[in-house]
């Protein structure tokens, strides 16, 4: 299997008051193709800053992150956002829709960015909006939909330029236990038709839902876990019953 | 590619829709502004053309002399007599000494009482020479103008202008009647068609009311009425000796006039003791008033280019809070592979189209001034007819006339000036960090 994401030696650094912060202290992580990561650890661990470089919106201050071959460190600001609009697709934990635009416009923007607005694209995104079971609801604009639906259309949206990989930010962060499920199953469905993914949570039950957690401490790898097989993990997991519990979570900041 | 430019409109278009009132608003500014430029410089360009028209009704070609009556004190009168103004001597002086005058009308004009059986009318006498209805542009109604002939024989013989004719033969056909001016009567050869009377230019040339006027050769009149006439003014007499009232002189090429008329104030300056005459320069006249409105224009244009600036400000204020109020659809639209110029042509895409549209509205404005102002002019006068007439002759029947350049002006500089400013906004809005971007509340 051929790498999707392959990390080595990834530091990134921030100046702050004069002191520097080290968000990332050397990152390895080789993504093979098809495979489902959870990157988990606490605030602070890293998480997010590893999500960004990997989403290309910041660069590392050294080592280098290779996208399906490409080394993607030292490429410019439009060249990234290249990468970004042709072979990531991003899922947010607050959806990040575009209110004044409707569903199927919400979902061809990364199309129209790539210079592939035309028809075909058009159709894809309709038949996307089918897929994750919006068809009825085309036209509705982002803030006439719930929490559930508009994560939908955010996972349609980061599907529509066939992206190498979709990186999930705490995708479920803002939803209720039963629409968390609807979307984790839909994660996982997109896994099985040979997606990969990568996805931040800092809730133990969602992460379990992935063929890997990686957890981060401080800016390192901690630990690199495989697990079991899809079946397994759902019955493991207990997506359900876990809400009752972590509700609490959903008032965290995201990290 | 044609679908995304039209999406790039059309989502523009929508976030602009989600402000109605702040776009209208906006839009609002940059309408004042070309409407202003448009409607400023057509009132400049109406005022303007109208002295032009005026000017140009003299004649670009003409010197024009005329007696002035001078002060009493200055004068001595002899016997209470005043002779005063340009001379016959002063005529053949300027017309055999200068080789550049190709033309010279003389004319005389006197306040007389017209009649015909029992009707009169009080108007001016005109002694002058066939040439007079072609200089002055009179048209000839019925019959003909004085001939050549008329004026070797001394005839007497008159035309009538429009109006004299009017009143004096309501039911008749005046040609061939005989009026009565004085003690002498008058065959009318031709009646004139109306002429619209010519206001004063330049302060030594005072308007002509053309309506009341009976012309006769001018040798007929210096033959029957002489140059002598005793005007009674609150029970004392005063004659005056005037031989003509005007002399209208022809350049031979518009290049000489302002030369020759340097020559002609000087000859006439030898001759006469006091400032009894005026020269008008038709020419010198129209120089200053394209001058006035070339002064005029770049005064109009600075006022209007300040109320263009000033939307332009609007555009900017608007489109730097709509980039604070958007940060995060921004962040997004960075991280689903919008590049730094996608971001600024769509924060662009909108000021042009607010300018855009301000523009086309203030075009639609500005062509809409003549009929505008003729409306509120009518509807002033109406509502407070005093305040109408205290304004000045020129404001009351001034008729704007647009421009045409100013459209294509205008509107180029307004859709200019939201380029201008909403590129600041949009270039910050592109170098936002789409990471902070994205964390925006």
């Amino acid at each position: 299997m051929n790498a999707a994401v392959d990390i080595s030696g990834l530091t990134k650094a921030y100046a702050m008051d004069g002191e520097t912060v080290h968000a990332l202290r050397g990152i390895d992580l080789e993504v093979p193709e098809g495979d489902f990561v959870s990157i988990m650890g606490a605030s602070g661990s890293g998480k997010s800053t590893l999500l960004n470089l990997l989403g290309c919106l910041d660069r590392p201050t050294a080592g280098r992150i290779v996208l399906g071959g490409e080394d993607v460190t030292t490429l410019d600001d439009d060249r990234r956002s290249e990468i970004r609009a042709s072979r990531i697709g991003f899922v947010f934990q607050s959806y990040n829709l575009i209110p004044q635009l409707t569903v199927l416009e919400n979902i061809e923007v990364p199309l129209y960015y790539q210079g592939q607005l035309d028809a075909r694209g058009r159709q894809r995104s309709r038949e996307l909006a089918e897929m994750v079971g919006l068809a009825e609801r085309l036209k509705h604009r982002p803030t006439q939909l719930s929490g559930g639906q508009q994560q939908r259309v955010a996972i349609a949206r980061s599907l529509v330029n066939d992206p190498r990989f979709i990186l999930a930010d705490e995708p479920t962060g803002n939803l209720d236990s039963a629409t968390s499920e609807e979307i984790l199953h839909l994660l996982l469905e997109l896994n099985a038709q040979g997606k990969t993914i990568v996805m931040v949570t800092h809730e133990p039950d969602i992460g379990r839902l992935g063929k890997r957690i990686v957890r981060l401490h401080d800016g390192e790898v901690a630990s690199d876990e495989r697990l079991d097989t899809v079946e397994v993990r759902i019955q493991k997991s207990e997506v359900g019953s876990r809400r009752s519990d972590a509700e609490g979570h959903s008032d965290f900041p995201n990290p | 590619m044609l679908l995304r430019w039209l999406r790039t409109w059309q989502v523009g278009l929508k976030s602009l829709s989600l402000h109605p009132l702040r776009s209208l608003l906006t839009v609002l500014g940059i309408f004042i502004g070309v409407s202003s430029v448009i409607w400023l410089l057509a009132i400049g360009e109406g005022i303007s053309l109208e002295a032009q028209r005026q000017i140009e009704g003299l004649g670009a070609n003409n010197v024009i002399v005329r007696t002035i009556k001078p002060p009493t004190e200055v004068t001595e009168a002899t016997m209470g007599i005043l002779p005063y103004g340009v001379t016959r001597d002063d005529f053949s002086r300027l017309t055999e000494t200068l080789p550049t005058v190709t033309r010279a009308l003389p004319i005389r004009e006197l306040p007389r009482r017209f009649s015909y059986g029992g009707r009169r009318v009080d108007g001016r006498l005109v002694g002058c020479t066939p040439e007079y209805a072609e200089v002055t542009q009179l048209r000839v109604e019925r019959g003909r103008f004085l001939s050549d002939a008329d004026l070797h024989d001394k005839q007497n013989f008159c035309v009538l202008a429009h109006e004299t004719g009017r009143r004096l033969f309501p039911f008749e056909d005046p040609i061939g009647r005989s009026i009565r001016i004085e003690q002498t009567y008058y065959i009318v050869v031709g009646v004139m068609k109306h002429r619209d009377p010519s206001s004063g230019i330049g302060g030594s040339l005072a308007g002509q009311d053309y309506s009341h006027d009976v012309y006769i050769p001018i040798s007929t009149l210096w033959s029957r009425i002489g140059d002598f006439i005793i005007t009674r003014r609150s029970g004392s007499f005063q004659g005056e000796i005037v031989e003509l009232s005007q002399i209208t002189l022809r350049i031979d090429s518009v290049d000489h006039v302002m030369e020759t008329s340097d020559v002609i104030k000087d000859t006439l300056a030898r001759y006469h003791r006091h400032q009894d005459y005026g020269v008008t320069v038709p020419l010198e006249l129209l120089e200053q008033a394209r001058t006035t409105r070339m002064m005029f224009m770049v005064f109009m244009g600075l006022i209007a280019a300040v109320s263009l600036v000033v939307g332009g400000i609007g555009i900017m204020n608007i489109m730097l809070a709509t980039v604070t109020e958007r940060t995060r659809e921004i962040g997004i639209r960075r991280a689903l592979g919008a590049k730094r110029s996608d971001i600024v042509r769509q924060f662009l895409v909108e000021t042009i189209l607010l300018s855009v549209v301000g523009g086309l509205t203030g075009v639609l404005g500005g062509l809409a001034c003549r009929p505008v102002i003729n409306q509120l002019r009518e509807g002033i006068a109406r509502v407070m007819p005093e305040a109408i007439n205290q304004l000045p002759p020129v404001i009351k029947a001034v008729q704007p006339v647009i421009v045409p350049e100013s459209i294509p002006l205008a509107f180029g500089i307004s859709v200019t000036i939201g380029i201008i400013f909403g590129l600041y906004p949009a270039m910050r809005a592109a170098a936002m960090d789409p990471i902070e971007a994205l964390r925006h509340e």
